[in-house]
């Protein structure tokens, strides 16, 4: 201890002392952190973020500029997150055909590997909603009937009772939400796309959205029965009375043409 | 049955019918009631049945309206769900919509009569309609039948506020959406508009009440009063008569047609059951008011594509057209926006109820009619029902203004644009095209009973000219087209008379000259063929 001591005032003891803190920190560092997990991944991500970047130079820059940055024929997507990237693209929205009211659903023509590097690109410009995974949207431990009474104060202001679609102001439209992705369902909740306003979790928890996912597909999926009879488009009383008129006064009015037209024959006696 | 007996004088005791039918008539005098009404005569045309349906479906509503009321619990007691529907489980609603969704998922055959008591009233609704329009174009309003027409009318507007607190009752999600719109309409009157609601509802809307009140309206007050107008009806079309379409052997005095018994008995039974059928066939194939998928009325929810049964649309178009003015005063409002379709909408329906006395006003004639017009014989009436109509579509566009928007792609702000504007412009438009329409048919008609019927043979004259040989109409059909009569307009005479006095003329005794010219004037109607015309052109000379 006593030569150590003695050397405390060397020149050099200084420069001594920190490569040995500097060596332990980086030891420390090296065997605490996740670091070959870490370093494999990001290759990958890397590597997505790189081919979604020569994607979206193509498909999408025209519109949002070469950085993402927007420009007067398509908002800014920094900070969109990959989400909105997965519900715009994934539902065929993304790229859009035409400007207009509003960018209707179509034929989606990237396959779900390129959206997913869009989607990594996109995500890489600046922090916003992932995409869910299918144990946030599936249908385990859904409750319907909350489900529902959430979708009905939330939701069918807009889309009707049970997702069937309205109209909104100057050709804007809330579109039917029949034969929708549950994921997309999701995403178009986290992300708000183009009318809708966003339900973050603060506003709509993971558990209220996964219900109203299970509501939507008990009562307006590919397996929901219909007790009555033919729905008539589930839009209430309009069809309704379409059909009355037409199916039902006709339908008389021709029976009574046909009594009327059945008469008796006057017998001669 | 045994024939024997009438001829050999009878011993013993008369058949057990005939004693029934003897021991009624010495009581209720039956034999000189059917005497008198079961030879009556009806004529025969489809659409002397549409009143018919009307009746029948009015009679299909309370028979299953009663079955309904068996299970049905008028009340809005809040309870939790836990019948077979598995998206609503353990849901807060009150028992009236839990007693709906019982009668749809767990009373046998329950849902069946729902959707044929729903659809009934539909169609019973839009019978009226139509037939109220075979009245209107025919003329069949017209003396001794006004009062028989302000009876339908009077129908037909009770219908739809029974159809109203009707389809109010289950407080599903979407009817509590049409009572709260009702209670706005009535809180935009001014000064009682607040005590009226509050009365109505029993307080603040929607309150505990309205459902249990509904239901009185529903099954007790109006149907009542509808059952009582529909014998009346019924009653003064016994005694005045029906009407008939001009023929030959067809006159004012008569009526040609069949029996009551047995033919219309056993066409009018039978129309009841084919009535009953169709009803019940489209009751079991679509959908109606399916309360499960709307879920209980919450004030605070909404749905959008919220709109009324048919019969109730034009007064939601009414409100979907009108801007939304309001006017703010000394810390009141005034909501125009709401106040003002609510005075029009008695209006829409009031405009087509009084028509038949300013017709007879014009017209100053107080015969009794009993032959039919054709539409095209009476040009103005027939002008004004057609822009009746039009208008009343045009609301209807505006009550579903959402699903014409979805539907055909189209921006909901121009379509309200085009019925804010269309409200004032197309009646006037189909006036003014009925009116032509009509002219030419009356031409047409003239055209006919002159030169024959176009019979597509094309004959070569010796000198080489191509004429159309036109065939002669048979003397029913002269007489068909030529039975209407055609009034001359009022003239108010001359105002000075001989001693150079002016007589003083009456604003009122102006106008009706006025509007007797505008109906009757050269520009209105186009003469019938005379007698001498048809003899000048018929003799000599044949063709054309």
């Amino acid at each position: 201890m006593k030569k150590l001591s003695a050397r405390r005032r060397h020149p050099l003891a200084a420069v001594v002392v920190l490569l040995l803190a500097l060596a332990a920190t980086g030891g420390l560092y090296a065997t605490l952190a996740p670091a070959s997990q870490a370093k494999a991944d990001d290759t990958a991500q890397s590597l997505a973020i790189d081919e979604g970047k020569k994607l979206y130079s193509v498909g999408c820059a025209t519109c949002h500029g070469t950085g993402g940055q927007g420009s007067s024929d398509g908002p800014s997507l920094v900070g969109v997150g990959a989400a909105a990237v997965d519900f715009q693209v994934g539902t065929g929205r993304m790229p859009a055909q035409q400007p207009g009211a509003q960018i209707p659903r179509k034929k989606v023509i990237y396959t779900q590997a390129q959206i997913d590097q869009l989607a990594a690109y996109i995500a890489s410009l600046g922090a916003g909603p992932s995409i869910p995974t299918k144990a946030e949207y599936g249908p385990d431990g859904a409750d319907i009937a909350k489900g529902g009474e959430l979708f009905r104060t939330n939701c069918a202001q807009c889309h009707n009772f049970t997702g069937k679609g309205g109209a909104l102001t100057h050709g804007k439209f809330a579109p039917s939400l029949e034969g929708v992705a549950p994921k997309h369902i999701y995403e178009a909740m986290q992300t708000g796309p183009q009318n809708m306003p966003s339900f973050p979790d603060t506003t709509l928890t993971e558990q209220n959205k996964k219900d109203i996912i299970a509501y939507l597909n008990a009562v307006n999926g590919g397996n929901t029965e219909s007790p009555g009879g033919l729905e008539l488009g589930g839009l209430g009383p309009v069809s309704e009375g379409l059909f009355a008129w037409i199916f039902g006064l006709g339908a008389l009015i021709a029976v009574a043409v046909w009594v009327a037209a059945r008469t008796a024959k006057a017998k001669k006696s | 049955m045994s024939t024997n007996e009438n001829t050999a004088p009878r011993r013993g005791k008369a058949p057990a019918g005939e004693r029934v039918a003897d021991w009624a008539d010495g009581r209720l005098g039956i034999y000189s009631l059917a005497k008198t009404n079961m030879r009556k005569i009806f004529p025969d045309h489809w659409s002397f049945m549409l009143g018919e349906v009307c009746m029948y479906s009015f009679i299909i509503l309370i028979l299953t309206g009663v079955y309904l009321t068996l299970f049905f619990h008028p009340s809005m007691n809040e309870v939790e769900y836990h019948g077979s529907y598995i998206p609503l489980q353990g849901q807060m609603m009150s028992e009236a919509f839990n007693s709906t969704l019982h009668i749809s998922f767990d009373v046998r055959g329950g849902l069946l009569i729902r959707q044929i008591h729903h659809w009934a009233a539909l169609i019973f609704l839009a019978g009226m309609f139509v037939h109220m329009m075979r009245v209107f174009f025919t003329g069949a309003f017209r003396k001794p039948r006004e009062v028989n027409w302000i009876f339908g009318f009077l129908l037909f507007v009770l219908g739809m506020f029974t159809g109203f607190t009707g389809y109010s009752l289950p407080d599903d999600l979407l009817s509590g959406t049409g009572v709260r719109f009702m209670e706005g309409a009535i809180l935009s009157v001014p000064i009682v508009g607040t005590y009226l609601s509050f009365f109505l509802f029993g307080g603040e809307f929607p309150g505990g009440d309205f459902v249990a009140r509904f239901y009185s309206v529903h099954i007790l007050l109006l149907p009542g009063i509808m059952l009582g107008l529909m014998v009346g009806h019924l009653i003064l079309v016994f005694y005045h008569k029906h009407t008939q379409f001009a023929g030959p052997g067809k006159t004012n005095n008569n009526v040609v047609g069949m029996p009551l018994l047995p033919v219309y008995m056993a066409k009018a039974g039978g129309f009841f059951f084919l009535v009953f059928g169709v009803i019940t066939a489209i009751a079991a194939i679509a959908s109606i008011n399916p309360i499960w998928s709307m879920g209980p009325y919450r004030p605070d929810q909404v749905s959008t594509g919220a709109q009324p049964d048919w019969y109730m649309g034009f007064s939601e178009g009414l409100i979907r057209a009108m801007p939304g003015w309001e006017i703010n005063l000394w810390g009141h409002t005034l909501v125009l926006g709401v106040f003002i379709p609510l005075v029009i909408f008695p209006l829409v329906l009031v405009a087509i109820a009084v028509y038949p006395f300013i017709e007879s006003w014009v017209t100053g004639d107080k015969r009794e009619h009993h032959i039919l017009d054709r539409p095209r014989n009476a040009p103005t009436r027939t002008a004004f029902g057609a822009a009746w109509i039009s208008w009343y579509f045009v609301l209807m566009i505006a009550g579903g203004n959402d699903l014409w928007a979805t539907h055909f792609h189209l921006s909901i702000n121009a379509i309200t644009w085009f019925v804010r504007v269309a409200f004032f412009v197309v009646p006037v438009l189909t006036f003014i095209a009925t009116k032509r329409i009509c002219l030419g048919l009356q031409r047409r008609d003239k055209d006919k009973v002159l030169h024959g019927r176009e019979s597509g043979i094309i004959k070569r004259l010796p000198h080489g000219e191509f004429i159309e040989v036109h065939e002669p109409l048979s003397q029913e059909a002269l007489h068909t087209l030529t039975a209407h009569e055609q009034y001359k307009p009022v003239e108010i005479g001359p105002t000075v008379d001989e001693n150079g006095v002016e007589r003083k003329v009456k604003g009122s005794e102006k106008l009706r000259a006025k509007l007797s010219e505008a109906y009757y004037g050269d520009e209105s109607q186009i003469p019938k063929p005379t007698v001498e015309e048809y003899k000048e052109i018929t003799s000599g000379h044949g063709h054309h």
